[in-house]
C-alpha cells in the first residue's frame, strides 16, 4: 500500500490522512513551471482524486503532484483511468480527472473519452506530449492527441506556453462542467510543462463562446404546458440530462403533484424511484413491457434531456406515434436530431422542468377539467400494463442459477444508496431490470458506447466518489470482467470495500443470444469455456474470491462477501440458457416487444 | 409458456395507429410528406485558431453530411475566420449542421444564409491552346481573366455563382480542358444584412469606441 494515496472520505482503516500543515504549505508554494501549474489548476478544483498512469511525457506532471495534496490513484491501465474518472464524475457531480502520457498512453484513454463523451459524463483527461519542437517528427511515442480525441471529447487543447498551460487546464475542468457535460483534454506537450513560469492559474471559467441556455423561452413554455395538460395520456420521459442536470427533486415533485407516469431512458435510472406507482422504469430495447406500452400509446410526451438513443426508441417510425412531444434539452443540437419535437424548450433540466410545473398551474386554473382526475384512467391503464407485463422470472429450486434471483438477492441485503456498477452485456440488463433503484448517481453503466470491461475500473472510481458508508457493487459478466480485471489490482493496494459479482454463463452473452435470435445459433466467437477461475484469481490479486452455485447458496454468499471490508470477487455460476427479455428488436416497435425467443 | 416473462403476446397487445417519417416527424395522414433535400449555404464565423478547420472538417465527416464544398478566410477581424458551407441535404439535416457547428466551442456564430445572399466562387482552369481567339472569346463572355497564355496552353479564371461556373466550365469543354481547380461558395448577406449576428454586434461595439 502506498502511503497518502487513499482519500480520507472512502473509510478504510488506518490510513494517514495528508497532513494540513504540509498539505498547505504545498498548495502555496510557488509556482515555477507549467506542471506546477497545472497542479495548482487541479488544487483549485474542488476534486482531490485524479486517476492516472505515468510515463515519460507526463512525467513533469507527476512531479509537480508529488508536493501536491491530492491523491493519486495510480491505476492498471489509461483505460482503467478514464473509466475510474468517468464513474467518479458519474457519482459526485463533479468532473472526474485521469492522466496519462503521450502516445499508448494517450490512445489507451480514447475508448474512456469516447465512453464519456456518448453519456455526457463530466471528465477532464490530461496527456503528456512530446516537446512541441519535436510535434510532427513521429517522435518516440507521439500521437496526434487532439487529432485523435477530436470526435469524442466536448472540446480539447494542445497546451501552447507554459504562462498560460494552468489557466487552460482550469478552463478545461469548467468546460467539462457547463451546459451539457461532457470529457475534455489537454495535451501538454513536455517543453510546456518543464518551461519556467510564475503564472498563477486563474480560476476556472468557459470561453466567451460558451453560452449553453439556463431557462426556456416562457411562451414556449406555455405552449408546452398546455399540451401537457390537455392531453389524455401524457408521459414523462426522462433521461440522463435530468441527473446530470440536478432535476431529480423538480422531476419527482412535478410528475406526483399532476400524477404522470415517468418513463427513464437508461442513463436517467434513478432519477425517479422505481417503487413508485407513477414510475414505468426503464423503456427501450430491454426496457420494462409496461414503459414500452406506455411511450407507445401516449398522446403527449415531455422528455427531458434526452436524446432519443435507436436503443430507447426502436424505430423511430413507431415511436410514440400519436404523441405530441415536448423537448427540453440544454443543447439544441439533440432537438428534432433523432425524433422530431413538436414543442422544442432549451435550458437547464431543472429550471425547465419549473417552468413548466408554474405553467401547468395557470394551466389548470383555466381548464378544471384538465389534469389531476383525468390521468386517472390513464394512470390506472398504465398500471395495468404493469399486472399484464410484470417483470418476473420462472425459477424452481432444482434450476441452475436464475442471474435475475443474484441480482434481486444483492439488492435485498444492501441499502438504497448502494451504487451499482456494470460491464456491458446480458449482466447489465438484468442489473438494471431487477435492481430497485430508488436514488439517482447509484446507478453506474455504459450507455451509449456499450464499453464492455467499464464494471471494475468504474467502481473504483465511484468508490472513491462515494460516502464512506456507501456500498459499491458491480455486476459484471466473465467477458466484461475479462477485458480490464487487471485494475483488480488497483482494488486491492487500496483496499476499496467493493463486491463484483460475475454473473458468469461463460459466454459474452449477449452476442450468443443474438446469435442464437438472428443467426441461427451458430455461436461463432462467443463461447468462453476457457474463462479463469475467477474467484482463484481473485486470491491471485490479494483479493477475496468466492463461488456461487445453487439458489441455496446466494444469500449466504452475497453475505460473506459485502461484509468482507476490501475488495471480493463472487463468481457466480448461472444458468447459460438464460436471457434477456423483453426486447425490442432493433428498429422494431416498442410496443411490439417480445417476452422469449420463439416471439421473435 | 412455461419459460421467460409472461404477458400477452405482440399481436394481441393494442396498436397506436399513428406513425412517424424516417425523420422522426409525426405523419399527419392528411398529408404525409417528407422534406426533400434543397441545397443552401450556411456561414458560421469561428475563431481564427489553429485546429478549428480540422474540428468543423472532422464533425463534417463524422455525422456523414453531404457537404458540397466548404471555404474558409479571415474577416476584417484577426481574431475570426468566416466559414462557408454548402451543403445539401432535407430541412431537418440541414437545422442540425447548423447546431451542431453552433455547438463547437471555437464556433462563435452560424446562420443560413438567404436565397437573395451574394454567393461567389472561383474557377481556374486550364484549357488546350490551339484557339487561342476563341478561348478568349469565352473568357470575355463570362467577364473572366486570363493568367496565362503560352503555345500549348491557356489559364483562366471565371468568378461568379455557382451556375455561372458551371456554364463557363460547360463552355469551355470545346477546347479540352485540361485541369481546373474550384474554391467552392463564399458568401455575404445581401444589403444592410448582418451575415452573422455576432459581427453586427461587434461591429456596432467598435463603431462606439471609435
Amino acid at each position: 500500500m502506498s502511503e497518502g494515496q487513499q482519500p480520507p472520505r472512502t473509510g478504510e482503516p488506518e490510513r494517514a490522512e495528508p497532513e494540513t500543515a504540509e498539505a498547505t504549505e504545498a498548495s502555496e508554494r510557488p509556482v515555477t513551471s507549467g506542471a506546477e501549474s497545472v497542479a495548482r489548476a487541479l488544487e483549485r478544483t474542488d476534486v482531490e482524486t485524479l486517476f492516472g498512469v505515468q510515463g515519460g511525457a507526463i512525467m513533469p506532471v507527476y512531479d509537480a503532484l508529488y508536493d501536491s495534496p491530492l491523491d493519486h490513484v495510480t491505476m492498471a491501465h489509461e483505460q482503467g483511468a478514464a473509466h475510474a474518472a468517468d464513474a467518479f464524475g458519474i457519482v459526485s457531480g463533479e468532473p472526474g480527472i485521469c492522466l496519462a502520457t503521450s502516445g499508448p498512453g494517450a490512445t489507451n484513454l480514447v475508448t474512456g473519452l469516447a465512453d464519456a463523451s456518448m453519456d455526457s459524463d463530466p471528465l477532464v483527461a490530461l496527456t503528456g506530449q512530446v516537446p512541441s519542437t519535436m510535434v510532427g517528427t513521429d517522435a518516440f511515442q507521439e500521437t496526434d492527441t487532439t487529432g485523435v480525441t477530436n470526435p469524442v471529447t466536448k472540446e480539447n487543447y494542445f497546451a501552447g506556453d507554459a504562462d498560460s498551460v494552468g489557466d487552460t487546464v482550469g478552463e478545461a475542468f469548467a468546460l467539462a462542467d457547463a451546459g451539457r457535460q461532457g470529457p475534455t483534454l489537454v495535451d501538454l506537450p513536455k517543453d510546456i510543462t518543464t518551461g519556467s513560469t510564475d503564472s498563477e492559474p486563474a480560476a476556472g471559467t468557459t470561453p466567451e463562446t460558451y453560452d449553453p441556455p439556463e431557462r426556456a423561452d416562457s411562451e414556449a413554455v406555455e405552449t408546452a404546458a398546455g399540451v401537457l395538460a390537455r392531453a389524455d395520456k401524457p408521459v414523462i420521459l426522462a433521461g440522463g440530462g435530468v441527473i446530470k442536470g440536478e432535476a431529480c427533486a423538480e422531476l419527482r415533485e412535478f410528475a406526483t403533484e399532476y400524477g404522470i407516469p415517468v418513463v427513464t431512458t437508461m442513463p436517467a435510472v434513478g432519477a425517479f424511484p422505481e417503487d413508485h406507482e407513477l414510475a414505468m422504469e426503464m423503456a427501450g430495447m430491454h426496457g420494462t413491457g409496461y414503459a414500452n406500452m406506455a411511450i407507445t400509446h401516449c398522446d403527449a410526451m415531455f422528455a427531458v434531456g434526452t436524446r432519443f438513443d435507436d436503443r430507447l426508441t426502436g424505430g423511430v417510425e413507431t415511436f410514440a406515434p400519436e404523441a405530441e412531444i415536448i423537448h427540453a434539452d440544454i443543447d439544441a443540437a439533440e432537438i428534432s436530431k433523432n425524433v422530431a419535437a413538436d414543442y422544442p424548450l432549451l435550458g437547464e433540466a431543472s429550471v425547465v422542468i419549473e417552468q413548466v410545473h408554474g405553467a401547468m398551474a395557470d394551466e389548470r386554473a383555466a381548464d378544471m377539467a384538465a389534469t389531476g382526475e383525468r390521468f386517472q384512467e390513464w394512470v390506472e391503464q398504465c398500471q395495468q400494463w404493469q399486472t399484464d407485463y410484470p417483470m418476473d422470472y420462472p425459477m424452481d429450486e432444482d434450476d441452475p442459477l436464475k442471474p435475475q434471483f443474484v441480482v434481486e438477492t444483492v439488492d435485498t441485503a444492501t441499502d438504497d444508496d448502494t451504487i451499482v456498477t456494470t460491464g456491458v452485456g446480458q449482466h447489465q440488463m438484468w442489473a438494471v431490470q431487477y435492481w430497485t433503484y430508488t436514488e439517482p448517481r447509484t446507478w453506474v453503466s455504459s450507455h451509449g458506447l456499450g464499453t464492455m470491461g467499464y464494471g471494475l475500473p468504474s467502481a473504483i472510481g465511484a468508490r472513491f466518489a462515494a460516502d464512506d458508508d456507501q456500498s459499491v457493487v458491480c455486476f459484471d459478466g466473465d467477458g466484461s470482467f475479462l477485458m480490464t480485471l487487471q485494475e483488480l489490482a488497483v482494488a486491492v493496494r487500496e483496499n476499496l470495500d467493493i463486491t463484483v459479482f460475475i454473473l458468469n454463463n461463460e459466454a459474452v452473452g449477449m452476442v450468443r443470444q443474438w446469435q442464437d435470435s438472428f443467426h441461427g445459433g451458430r455461436r461463432m466467437a462467443s463461447e468462453y469455456p476457457w474463462v479463469p477461475d475467477f474467484a482463484a484469481l481473485a486470491e491471485a490479486f490479494g483479493a477475496r474470491g468466492f463461488r456461487m452455485e445453487g439458489h441455496d447458496e446466494v444469500a449466504d454468499v452475497i453475505e460473506d462477501a459485502l461484509a468482507y471490508d476490501g475488495p471480493s470477487v463472487v463468481d457466480a455460476f448461472i444458468d447459460p440458457t438464460e436471457d434477456v427479455y423483453p426486447m425490442v428488436p432493433s428498429g422494431g416497435a416498442n410496443g411490439q416487444f417480445v417476452l422469449a425467443e420463439e416471439q421473435l | 409458456m412455461t419459460e421467460g416473462l409472461q404477458g400477452p403476446a405482440p399481436e394481441e397487445r393494442p396498436q397506436p395507429s399513428g406513425r412517424r417519417n424516417a425523420q422522426g416527424i409525426r405523419i399527419d395522414p392528411e398529408m404525409e410528406a417528407v422534406h426533400d433535400p434543397r441545397r443552401t449555404a450556411l456561414s458560421a464565423l469561428v475563431q481564427n485558431e489553429p485546429g478549428v478547420l480540422a474540428k468543423i472538417s472532422g464533425l463534417v465527416s463524422r455525422r456523414q453530411f453531404n457537404i458540397e464544398s466548404l471555404t474558409v478566410g479571415t474577416t476584417t477581424n484577426p481574431e475570426t475566420s468566416r466559414v462557408t458551407l454548402v451543403i445539401e441535404e432535407p430541412e431537418p439535416g440541414i437545422r442540425q449542421v447548423e447546431k451542431q457547428l453552433e455547438k463547437l466551442v471555437n464556433v462563435i456564430s452560424v446562420r443560413e444564409l438567404g436565397d437573395d445572399a451574394i454567393r461567389r466562387e472561383l474557377v481556374v482552369l486550364k484549357v488546350h491552346g490551339e484557339e487561342p481567339d476563341k478561348v478568349n472569346a469565352i473568357t470575355d463572355m463570362y467577364g473572366g481573366e486570363t493568367l496565362d497564355a503560352g503555345p500549348r496552353t491557356i489559364t483562366v479564371q471565371i468568378t461568379g455563382d455557382e451556375q455561372k461556373i458551371d456554364d463557363a466550365i460547360d463552355a469551355f469543354r470545346q477546347f479540352g480542358i485540361r485541369e481546373l481547380a474550384r474554391t467552392g461558395q463564399t458568401a455575404l448577406a445581401r444589403g444592410e444584412e448582418w451575415t452573422t449576428h455576432a459581427e453586427e454586434e461587434r461591429y456596432e461595439r467598435t463603431q462606439v469606441r471609435q
